[in-house]
């Protein structure tokens, strides 16, 4: 443990880089962290994917249950978010039987049968030990495809996901150490000869469900998500401005000059 | 009246109540509204209501039995302490003259200064810098010129400034009320005891005032500017704060009320604002106070969206800038192909996009420079000529579109419920000084 203890230290040391009355905040905060002591910019983010599945039922669709829908949050990379996420609160439209549901273990979704396309607020809640405020997400239930004049099929779905991460700006120890080298999440790289005091053994992982979406049955319909190609857009588009620029204050420079010139040529 | 004219001319209902109503009530209130002796458009002028002030009542003659006459008589002045006697014209009625004080005697009023003894002076009132022939003066002068300190100021022989007299002159009466009154608790309610005069407080009140009324319009600009940065920050901070545990409420009001003290101290010496971090002229660094307060907020959370933080980081980017920069940044965004809001907002490429953002930022800065330096040039020169730019300047990328090599995948499927922004929107008309062109003569 006194490896652990120097280490705080040192992490406390880290210079602060803004205002004065951060520091005060968290002086005021300190009570509260005894228990957690927590390290500064470093963070956790879980990337997730959240959407709607939905399937037209054809022949055997009715008035009022036209389509067979899931609604879901899952890992991007189908990896399990429960290592992070306890429960997820999904808030369906109040016509819905019991409209709130709670979903306590893995896979995080909902399926029903309707007719009706709404807004849906899923709010998901973490261990204690991650985070005590809960975080919402809000997706729009969609059955019906873009292309309003296509036939409706039963055999492609219409699905809409979007993708996101949750970041925790101020992990815990103890959330670290429980979660390192989970797949599900983006692990920081931590201070040099900074040590985590090891995981506590959880339950026997034999036990536990597997909560990875990897084998899910809407699987084959799930989207993937690739930073590559806005990563791409993006660095071109930087290129783009920054050579702008450039052009830009080679065209003032000589401007400036010639305004110089002519300025004093013409003192009448 | 008028009323109705203008709501015909808009074609709105003339009153809420129904058709059988209105003319029912309307006879009513022709007859209420209209006064006597004053014409209609007159009396529309004061908003159809009766003045404040009984007007004139043309009507009411004087009765024809009374019979007046002017006459040139000599009065007395009770305000005066000679017996001069003036001569006026007098309304006499029924030859009975007016009997009472001269009408404007009853505005001499003067201020009650008390007075002091001798013996009373020596118990109480002694004082290392002042005198007492000093003290007399004061108090002469007070009873002369009621109590204008300024009057006073500028004719004292001996040069003292307003506050030191003011402060001679009120302890003097606090001394001496004390010293006359019975008990202590008889003066207690007196307003000058209740509310002592501070020199140190009223001289710095007006050294505030004058610097405040010597400010140059920069430096107006810049302290509104960074008491719009306070009060954000002390907004987010109570939003973010808002969310936690309730018992950090009471530290929440000192926090506020710190940040509170911080700003109206700093209008007391603006010139030397050590307390809040952005002080510096230049717009950047006060944006740089921007980006760390969003962090800081954003660590608050303790959990949040990568989507939300990008949001409120492109809030604080576009914070110092009008509503026509952003619009042109989301435009310039558009015509390079990248997406308003990531589609894969990973932490990368959230802090790609929020870089890219500030350099098309610094691009229409540039360029806005660009046209002054121009415009500068071409009034120098005294000809026509003047560069003319060939590109033009709103839509910097609009002709040439995004080349860059690889297929961009449009995932047409992964509609979010973005912004609906399209490409018809044209960009907004930037009015720039018209140059002359060569075209021109």
């Amino acid at each position: 443990m006194t490896n652990s203890s120097s280490s705080k230290k040192q992490a406390q040391d880290q210079p602060e880089t803004s205002e004065p009355t951060l520091k005060s905040l968290k002086a005021k905060m300190t009570k509260s962290d005894e228990k957690q002591k927590k390290l500064k910019d470093i963070e956790i983010s879980v990337p997730i994917v959240y959407g709607n599945v939905a399937f037209w039922l054809g022949k055997k669709a009715s008035e009022y249950q036209s389509h067979k829908w899931a609604v879901y949050v899952r890992g991007a990379t189908n990896e399990d978010i429960s290592v992070v996420v306890k429960k997820v609160v999904f808030q369906l439209h109040s016509s819905f039987n019991n409209p709130t549901r709670v979903i306590e273990e893995p896979p995080f979704e909902v399926s029903e049968s309707g007719w009706g396309e709404f807004e849906i607020a899923m709010t998901l809640h973490f261990h204690s030990d991650v985070c005590d405020k809960p975080l919402s997400l809000y997706h729009h239930l969609k059955l019906y495809p873009e292309d309003e004049s296509g036939p409706l099929t039963m055999k492609k779905p219409v699905v809409v996901e979007s993708y996101d991460e949750i970041v925790f700006p101020d992990p815990s120890e103890s959330f670290l150490s429980r979660v390192q080298n989970h797949p599900a999440l983006t692990f920081p790289r931590l201070p040099s000869g900074y040590n985590l005091p090891a995981p506590m053994q959880v339950e026997d992982t034999g036990k536990k469900k597997r909560g990875d979406t990897k084998d899910h049955s809407l699987g084959q319909w799930f989207m993937s998500f690739s930073e590559a190609d806005e990563l791409l857009q993006l660095a071109a588009a930087r290129q783009q401005v920054q050579a702008h620029i450039a052009k830009l204050r080679r065209q003032i420079s000589l401007l400036e000059g010639q305004n110089q010139t002519v300025k004093t040529g013409s003192d009448l | 009246m008028g009323g109705t004219d203008a709501k015909d001319i808009l074609g709105l209902p003339k009153t809420p109540l129904s058709l059988t109503q209105e003319k029912k009530s309307r006879p009513q209130k022709e007859s209420h509204r209209k006064p006597d002796g004053i014409s209609r458009e007159v009396y529309a002028l004061t908003g159809g209501v009766a003045p404040l002030m009984p007007s004139i009542d043309l009507k009411r003659r004087p009765p024809p039995d009374e019979k007046v006459a002017w006459k040139w008589l000599s009065f007395t002045n009770s305000a005066r302490k000679d017996d001069l006697q003036l001569y006026h014209w007098v309304r006499v009625v029924n030859d009975v003259p007016p009997t009472g004080d001269y009408s404007f005697a009853k505005y001499n009023k003067s201020v009650d200064i008390l007075k002091y003894t001798d013996e009373e002076y020596e118990n109480h009132l002694t004082d290392p810098v002042w005198t007492k022939e000093e003290t007399d003066q004061l108090f002469e002068f007070c009873q002369n010129f009621d109590l204008r300190f300024v009057v006073i100021a500028d004719r004292f022989p001996v040069s003292r400034t307003v506050e030191e007299l003011k402060d001679r002159y009120y302890s003097v009466n606090r001394a001496l009320l004390r010293a006359r009154a019975q008990s202590p608790a008889d003066v207690a309610n007196h307003p000058l005891m209740k509310e002592p005069y501070d020199i140190t407080r009223d001289r710095e009140r007006k050294r505030a005032l004058s610097m405040v009324l010597s400010q140059s319009r920069h430096q107006e600009k810049k302290d509104a500017e960074i008491l719009a940065e306070a009060k954000r920050i002390t907004e987010m901070r109570l939003a973010a704060r808002r969310a936690e545990e309730p018992d950090v409420s009471a530290n929440e009001n000192a926090g506020l009320d710190k940040a509170d003290g911080v700003v109206p101290g700093r209008s007391v010496s603006p010139t030397s604002n050590s307390q809040l971090p952005a002080t510096a002229v230049a717009p950047s660094t006060l944006t740089m106070a921007d980006y760390a307060s969003t962090l800081a907020s954003l660590r608050m959370l303790h959990v949040y969206l990568r989507t939300y933080g990008l949001e409120q980081m492109v809030q604080a980017a576009s914070s110092a800038v009008g509503l026509r920069t952003i619009k042109r940044v989301e435009q310039t965004l558009q015509d390079l192909g990248v997406n308003l809001k990531p589609k894969v907002p990973t932490k990368t490429v959230c802090d790609e996009h929020l870089e890219l953002r500030k350099e098309i930022l610094t691009l229409l800065n540039l360029q806005k420079q660009l046209q002054y330096k121009e415009s500068e040039g071409s009034s120098h020169r005294e000809g026509s000529y003047a560069a003319m730019p060939d590109t033009p300047k709103d839509r910097v990328f609009a002709s040439d579109p995004f080349s860059f090599g690889a297929e961009r995948p449009i995932k047409k499927d992964q509609k979010r419920k973005g912004p609906g922004r399209q490409a018809d929107t044209p960009s907004p008309a930037h009015k720039r000084p018209r140059k002359l062109k060569a075209s021109d003569l």
